[in-house]
């Protein structure tokens, strides 16, 4: 296939950034995406010029690092993949495609593609976790016995890989999809009880602070969302902001 | 140097124990005291970060990705092994040694691996705490799963996310540390030299990947948790950033490296699609538990096949070859990995290959849907007769075990593997190898530690599924907090180290003309050109079955090579800014003298165990031969040139069991 990439380009965070075309020959459609601008890339060093940078990492789906805004959506026209796992055959010969990076204040762009997206991390250091020591003297594994249904649902909403895709397709660049996901995870578990007034406040709290914007339940994110996560888990993090309300 | 493996006296189950109780503590007011840093993030390295810093370090966290949760330990599918014995199966920790020592094919030390099997239980009891959402089953108990090499479940997993729900607890345990300030987190970092003062570790020298700034960070050791070295393949299950620097400027520091050509070639990966592949994705080894493996009976319906003539289902049973079932009955398509990929490759070179580039076998379901329908319809009281329904019935039940790996596998494909059998073929995935370390982990530079895939040592020459994550875990929860305090309870008056010493300039200046060297060679090709041509010689040379002229050939080409790289090789941009390019030749340039290294540890090997087999070491039937004078860990000594390294030999004592010639027949 011959195609013709419009990719954003940005020397730094503060440069001013602009489209820049590439037309590309010879692309397999058994290519993955991020194989396509692999070459590209290959072409431009070879050619004196500056490769795109990207971020990427385990290309099977799961560590989060790849983002791209490709056609106007997160993570390409597929549905339930990430950029790395979409392959050339979504695509026709001749196809115009725009790569832009995930768009948000909260994810400034460090260079072309990459973003910044240590809001996310720094949301997880307010509240993301259960406060227990290594020991060697926890309680044994099945002391405490779980619903199947609630293990399963806390890992449906586990399977959330933190690449940004909901922020990037909601018009008001929120965080509520990734930031439900961690909730509910520990909401549906027993562990996660002790400590559930604090860690939704504290995770909201710091959500706000890094400037994501409010959720107007467009549903967007649970569209691009590449791990299929719900939009329950954001009815259930207001609930349980409500409760904690309430408690504290 | 003569290697002191440290392992404590005593009975074997006792050995942990006392060591625990005979090692010096530090008080935790002296605790707040001592830095340490740790390069990496995964499950190791993660888990050691949070711990140390539970116990009251201040710890300082570096890794390559732009954030902690991000390791690859995160691809990790199947699950994680612990001595549990909630099926009432009959494991116990005894068992799970055994199973260990055994399938790493009598080549690890047995001190090491009772000890692993020990803390096998508090892992999973630690992770359940953490909230990781594990399998349960309906009376809401933890559930498990079989894998290769045993005769028991004994495997916890959370779908085909082990590794994932793993790898985010420990990420869970840094957050509240990085949270209340006991660890610092350096994302976007990565290790370039180590620095030694006075005979210790005494810190590392960074890049940030953000500003390209070289930096110096002290402390009283470091600990690496870097993983890997799979990617001297070029194609691998690994991350497209996984690499050995960390642990090679480690070994050109003085730390010994062991083992280098222990490599785990994994029998279930998606094949070869074209050349322009840049990785390979694993399918998990759990879908051995129900699929089959076969290739035609007949050379020329493989042919057929091959040319897309034919299609599999038009095979009758009687025209497959199961032939893992066929050579290996005790253990069927459930034997060790390094088994099923060299019966694997064996059907292939002998041409019953079934994809175009004939390096592919099938793993098939047929038989499980079918089982699982019957099951069904038999518990619904619905007609066992109706085929549809039992397809239909026995898909759900498929499609609930393994769902996302059959998604996965129909996305990069683009074949429907509940209609049609998957193609599957061996590809690099884990390696036993790695820098040396004793019993308390630490390396032969003192203050240095090593652990996770990053060291060597509990696998031996192959390792079992689902040991990579306890291993990790192990290493990083349960045991370096511990036998890290007994060095560092020698430093609680050594006051902060300082980083202005001759020792930091000059690693600093290392790194700086390294990095000048790339920016302004002018060559003509790109990194990746030369990672691919390396990747090919080790694939080709050093791969699934090796042999002594093979293996000199390849120490001649990527000696070769690598000159040719640092003549050829062009790095576009500058030092001092994002530059993916100038991070991937530093990371192929570790890589190329490795490479050397690991074909040289494989020649001098004159024998095959595990993932490493010789050709002229084989029995009659084609298995792997061990021989008794190799029953030592190689230990390499850096010297200059990775050819006149240095081997130093620790020998392996087998007190407690018997050293027999594997057999999963």
């Amino acid at each position: 296939m011959n195609l013709t990439l419009q990719i954003w380009r940005q020397e730094n965070a503060k440069a001013k950034g602009k489209i820049v075309e590439y037309p590309i020959q010879d692309i397999s459609p058994d290519m993955s995406f991020l194989e396509m601008l692999d070459i590209l890339n290959r072409q431009l060093i070879t050619n004196g010029d500056t490769p795109v940078a990207f971020d990427h990492d385990c290309r099977e789906g799961i560590c989060g690092s790849c983002s791209l805004y490709i056609n106007g959506e997160a993570h390409g026209p597929d549905r339930r993949v990430t950029t790395c796992q979409l392959h050339m055959r979504k695509f026709k010969d001749g196809d115009t495609i725009f790569i832009e990076p995930f768009r948000a204040d909260a994810f400034p762009v460090i260079k072309d593609l990459v973003v910044d997206r240590s809001a996310f991390d720094r949301i997880q250091h307010a509240g993301g976790f259960i406060s227990v020591n290594t020991s060697g003297n926890t309680q044994d594994g099945n002391s405490i016995p779980i619903s199947k249904y609630d293990a399963d649902e806390a890992m449906d909403a586990a399977t959330c890989i933190g690449c940004g895709a909901c922020v990037a397709s909601c018009k008001n660049s929120s965080a509520m999809l990734f930031v439900g996901a961690k909730v509910s995870q520990y909401a549906l578990l027993p562990q996660g009880q002790i400590e559930a007034t604090d860690r939704v406040q504290n995770m909201v709290a710091q959500m706000d602070l890094e400037g994501f914007g409010n959720c107007t339940n467009t549903g967007a994110c649970e569209v691009e969302c590449p791990k299929g996560i719900s939009l329950e888990t954001i009815a259930r993090m207001n609930r349980e902001l409500i409760k904690a309300s309430v408690k504290s | 140097m003569a290697l002191d493996s440290k392992i404590p006296e005593g009975p074997l189950a006792d050995k942990w124990t006392n060591h625990k109780n005979n090692i010096d503590l530090v008080n935790p007011a002296n605790k707040r005291l001592l830095d340490v840093i740790v390069v990496g993030t995964g499950l190791a390295g993660g888990s050691a970060a949070a711990t140390l810093a539970e116990l009251g370090y201040n710890v300082k966290a570096f890794c390559f990705q732009d954030s902690p949760r991000r390791a690859h330990s995160i691809a990790a599918q199947g699950g994680i092994n612990a001595a549990k014995n909630y099926q009432g199966d009959g494991d116990s920790t005894y068992r799970l040694f055994y199973d260990t020592v055994k399938g790493g094919d009598y080549r690890s030390r047995e001190a090491n691996v009772h000890r692993l099997a020990e803390v096998s239980t508090n892992i999973i009891d630690q992770c359940v705490a953490q909230g990781v959402p594990f399998a349960r089953d309906y009376g809401g108990l933890l559930d498990n799963r079989s894998f290769g090499g045993v005769l028991v479940s004994r495997t916890f997993y959370a779908k085909g996310q082990t590794g994932q729900q793993l790898l985010l607890g420990a990420y869970s345990a840094m957050n509240r540390q990085i949270g209340r300030g006991k660890i610092k987190m350096y994302n976007r970092h990565e290790m370039l030299d180590v620095v030694v003062v006075d005979g210790k570790a005494r810190g590392i020298i960074a890049r940030n990947l953000v500003t390209g700034e070289i930096e110096r960070h002290s402390a009283h050791a470091v600990v690496l948790g870097s993983g890997g070295y799979g990617n001297v393949f070029y194609l691998s299950t690994n991350a497209m950033g996984s690499n050995v620097t960390a642990a090679w400027k480690a070994h050109k520091r003085g730390a010994y490296f062991a083992n280098p050509c222990y490599t785990q070639i994994h029998p279930t990966c998606i094949p070869v699609s074209g050349d322009h592949q840049s990785k390979l994705t694993l399918m998990s080894e759990s879908l051995r538990n129900d699929g089959r493996i076969w290739v035609p009976k007949n050379s020329e319906d493989a042919k057929a096949i091959q040319n897309r003539e034919l299609k599999p289902t038009d095979l009758s049973e009687d025209q497959r070859d199961y032939f893992l079932e066929r050579r290996y009955p005790a253990f069927g398509n459930l034997v060790p990995r390094d088994v099923a990929s060299r019966a694997a490759k064996e059907r292939c070179d002998a041409g019953f290959g079934v994809n175009k580039t004939g390096e592919a076998v099938f793993l098939d379901f047929a038989a499980a849907f079918v089982r699982y329908g019957k099951e069904k319809a038999h518990v619904k009281g619905l007609d066992e007769e109706d085929e549809a329904l039992i397809q239909t019935l026995g898909k759900e039940v498929v499609k609930s075990k393994y769902g996302n790996l059959f998604q996965m596998y129909e996305k990069i494909v683009d074949e429907n593997p509940y209609e049609t059998p998957m193609m599957i073929y061996p590809a690099v995935h884990y390696t036993m190898g790695g820098v040396w370390v004793d019993y308390n982990l630490q390396t032969t530079i003192p203050g240095l530690y090593a652990i996770g895939e990053a060291n060597f040592s509990e696998h031996g020459a192959n390792r079992l599924g689902a040991s990579a994550l306890m291993q990790g875990l192990a290493d990083g929860y349960f045991v370096l907090p511990y036998t890290i305090g007994n060095y560092l309870s020698k430093d609680i008056r050594t006051g902060p180290i300082s980083t202005d010493s001759v020792e930091f300039e000059e690693a600093e200046a290392k790194v700086k003309s390294e990095i000048d060297h790339f920016i302004n060679n002018n060559g003509t090709k790109p990194v990746d050109y030369f990672h691919k041509r390396l990747g090919k010689i080790m694939w080709n040379k050093c791969g699934m079955a090796r042999n002594e002229k093979d293996l000199k050939e390849a120490i001649e080409e990527i000696s070769a090579l690598r000159d040719e790289f640092y003549k050829d090789v062009r790095v576009p941009g500058a030092a001092n800014e994002f530059n993916e390019e100038l991070a991937k030749a530093g990371r192929v340039a570790d890589f190329l003298e490795l490479g050397e290294l690991f074909a040289k540890d494989a020649l001098v090997r004159e024998e095959s165990a595990g993932g490493h087999f010789r050709e002229e070491y084989q029995t009659a039937e084609g298995e792997a031969q061990r021989r008794k004078e190799f029953q030592f860990v190689s230990a390499w000594e850096y010297k200059g040139a990775p050819k006149d390294a240095e081997l130093h030999k620790e020998e392996l004592v087998y007190e407690n069991i018997e050293v027999k010639e594997r057999s999963y027949k």
